[in-house]
């Protein structure tokens, strides 16, 4: 198992270091337009669908326009999908007054339900993915401190992404001593475990420590300042207005799709 | 445990965002003023360390599969609460960016539910006061039973933010049969996986675990305890049974009525007279009121309800209030004899 998260968050690093349209926004425009949509779609009723479905236009349009791989978003969503089917399957069992007719059979409302859930759940789901895609860590975490996040927030997220990767490769390194010396048995027992997982708390503690003596004699006084620029992408060539007219324009959208039933007027013109 | 947004509604997504960003805040304060700079590389550190030990499986004694490690109680033992509360948020906020495990609006209830009781329930109030400066087996024990309980606490606190929700179908009894037997399993996994790690590293270092520098206060804890009493008290009360318990059933067996009629002389009178002029809240309802208004059938059953959850919320603080009292009373008579 231990490769497949290492593997995932560096892909996720790569596309958030890119440069496109959606990129050079601001990113508090983002998360901002990102949280609207997210309680957008939780707000609408339980048997809701055909209304839902045009807000796809928004994970879908901030995909191509940012370069972010569309299979690379579903499959992620796809793996994520479990949760949502357990939530939600004992809906058409539960709920089984009807509510509509499929060619002459009655559809249980509780089907309606679930079909909303997951709906609505790959709606969330890849908004935040592709929130993250199309910003990066650092500049979220730049956004998310200029929208008020306290400052420590901000900084706990910096330092756990970037040692994320350092600690992580330590401790494959040590699963992949332990593999190599178990001749096939993969299973680690408890005792083996304790030994493994504490001798890498240890090491994570002792490279704090060289962590902080290192930012001391460079000056560190404890407060840190969270900043995207210094080569870590593209700066922001985007101006304010652009910024208040993709939050505005998006915001105006949802309300509409919220209170008019968009996909039943054009099927209604079929 | 992770909850989607699919299962939240707006209202209950956005009150815990505002409970989960408050105790943020908070925790942010308390850092400040505790002046630790090495906290801020040892918190990032433990934060990814937390992440990549959550890669490691390891086979659970007994049983054929496999576990790892969640990591809240042990960043709690190692950090002390608040530290710990704000590295679990930013391990969970990773995880609901970066692997759309659990969702953006859910976030706040996760955090609560994995962050803020394993920080500042399970940690304070159970494996603190069990595993305190004891050995191996006291460590044992403190880490099974907290990483049990705050599980048991968490899975509670997702079936309660569903059902508060209304988005899924599922019964509220159903919910919680099929969620807390896992999350026992679960907890038993986290407190093995806890326990072993802390023993491991007590036996080689031991001041590592005893660093946290967390000092627990008699004011913390009774306000944990109360928190805990208004929870389980405004909550559960809501789905009180309304069946006899098993004295009345008895009675009701024997006599006929669900309450003995009592005697009948001037003591019994005037102490029942009293009773009934004081009790605020008599058989844990609202007093019907004196106009004698009938209420609306189904607005009767409401104001029961939230009658019951008032009457826990009001008596949990009236009881907490009154050991208190008794505790403060018994130590001033100590003191007095000294």
């Amino acid at each position: 198992m231990g490769h497949g998260h290492y593997i995932e968050v560096g892909k996720m690093d790569e596309l958030g270091r890119s440069n496109s349209p959606i990129h050079r926004l601001d990113a508090r425009a983002k998360i901002l337009t990102t949280v609207a949509f997210i309680v957008a779609v939780m707000s609408f009723g339980r048997y809701e669908i055909s209304q839902l479905v045009v807000l796809f236009i928004y994970p879908l349009a901030l995909m191509a326009v940012g370069n972010i791989p569309m299979g690379f978003i579903f499959k992620k969503v796809a793996i994520a999908a479990p949760f949502a089917i357990c939530v939600g399957m004992f809906n058409p069992i539960l709920d089984r007054e009807t509510m509509g007719m499929l060619g002459g059979h009655p559809v249980a409302a509780g089907w309606f339900s679930f079909i909303s859930i997951l709906v609505r759940f790959a709606l969330t789901v890849s908004a935040g993915l592709v929130l993250i895609a199309g910003t990066g860590i650092y500049r979220l975490c730049e956004g998310l401190q200029r929208l008020g996040i306290p400052r420590v927030f901000a900084v706990q997220l910096l330092f756990l992404y970037r040692y994320f990767f350092v600690i992580a490769e330590e401790g494959l390194r040590m699963l992949r001593a332990v593999e190599v010396r178990s001749a096939g048995n993969h299973r680690l027992g408890l005792s083996t475990y304790g030994n493994l997982v504490g001798h890498l708390l240890l090491r994570s503690i002792d490279r704090a420590q060289r962590i902080y003596r290192a930012m001391v004699s460079r000056g560190f006084e404890g407060e840190i300042r969270v900043g995207s620029a210094g080569g870590m992408g593209v700066e922001h060539v985007v101006p304010g207005w652009i910024n208040v007219a993709y939050l505005g324009g998006w915001c105006l959208f949802f309300l509409l799709a919220r209170y008019w039933n968009i996909a039943g007027a054009v099927g209604s013109h079929l | 445990m992770h909850m989607a947004d699919a299962l939240i509604s707006p209202s209950v997504g956005g009150a815990f965002w505002a409970a989960s960003a408050s105790t943020i805040a908070y925790c942010g304060k308390k850092l400040k003023e505790a002046h630790d700079d090495r906290l801020v590389p040892l918190m990032g550190v433990l934060g990814a360390f937390i992440f990549t030990a959550q890669m490691v499986n390891f086979s659970v004694p007994g049983t054929g599969s496999s576990g790892h490690l969640g990591g809240g109680l042990i960043l709690a033992i190692l950090l002390g609460p608040y530290a710990a509360f704000l590295v679990i948020a930013s391990v969970l906020t990773v995880q609901c960016l970066f692997f759309a495990d659990g969702g953006l609006l859910a976030l706040g209830c996760n955090l609560i539910n994995m962050g803020f009781i394993p920080a500042f329930i399970a940690y304070p109030l159970i494996y603190r006061p069990i595993a305190g400066g004891g050995g191996q087996s006291r460590q044992w024990i403190g880490a099974l039973l907290a990483a049990v309980i705050g599980l048991q606490m968490g899975a509670l606190g997702v079936v309660f933010e569903t059902k508060a929700s209304g988005v899924s179908a599922l019964p509220f009894q159903t919910f919680l049969l099929l969620m807390q037997p896992i999350h026992l399993a679960i907890g038993i996994i986290e407190g093995l996986a806890t326990a072993v790690i802390v023993g491991f590293v007590s036996s080689v270092r031991p001041e590592v675990v005893g660093q946290s520098g967390y000092r627990s206060s008699v004011k913390s804890v009774c306000l944990g305890i109360l928190a805990a009493a208004i929870l389980v008290g405004g909550i559960l009360s809501c789905f009180a049974s309304k069946r006899p318990d098993g004295l009345e059933w008895a009675i009701a067996k024997i006599t006929g009525h669900t309450e003995l009629q009592g005697n009948q002389d001037q003591a019994h009178r005037s102490a029942s007279r009293v009773q009934e002029r004081t009790a605020l809240l008599p058989d844990y309802q609202f007093r019907p009121s004196n106009g004698g208004l009938q209420a609306k059938p189904d607005s009767a059953v409401d104001l029961s309800r939230s009658g019951t959850s008032i009457s826990g919320i009001l008596g949990g603080t009236i009881t907490l209030a009154i050991c208190v009292l008794i505790a403060f009373g018994l130590k001033l008579r100590r003191s007095g004899c000294e």
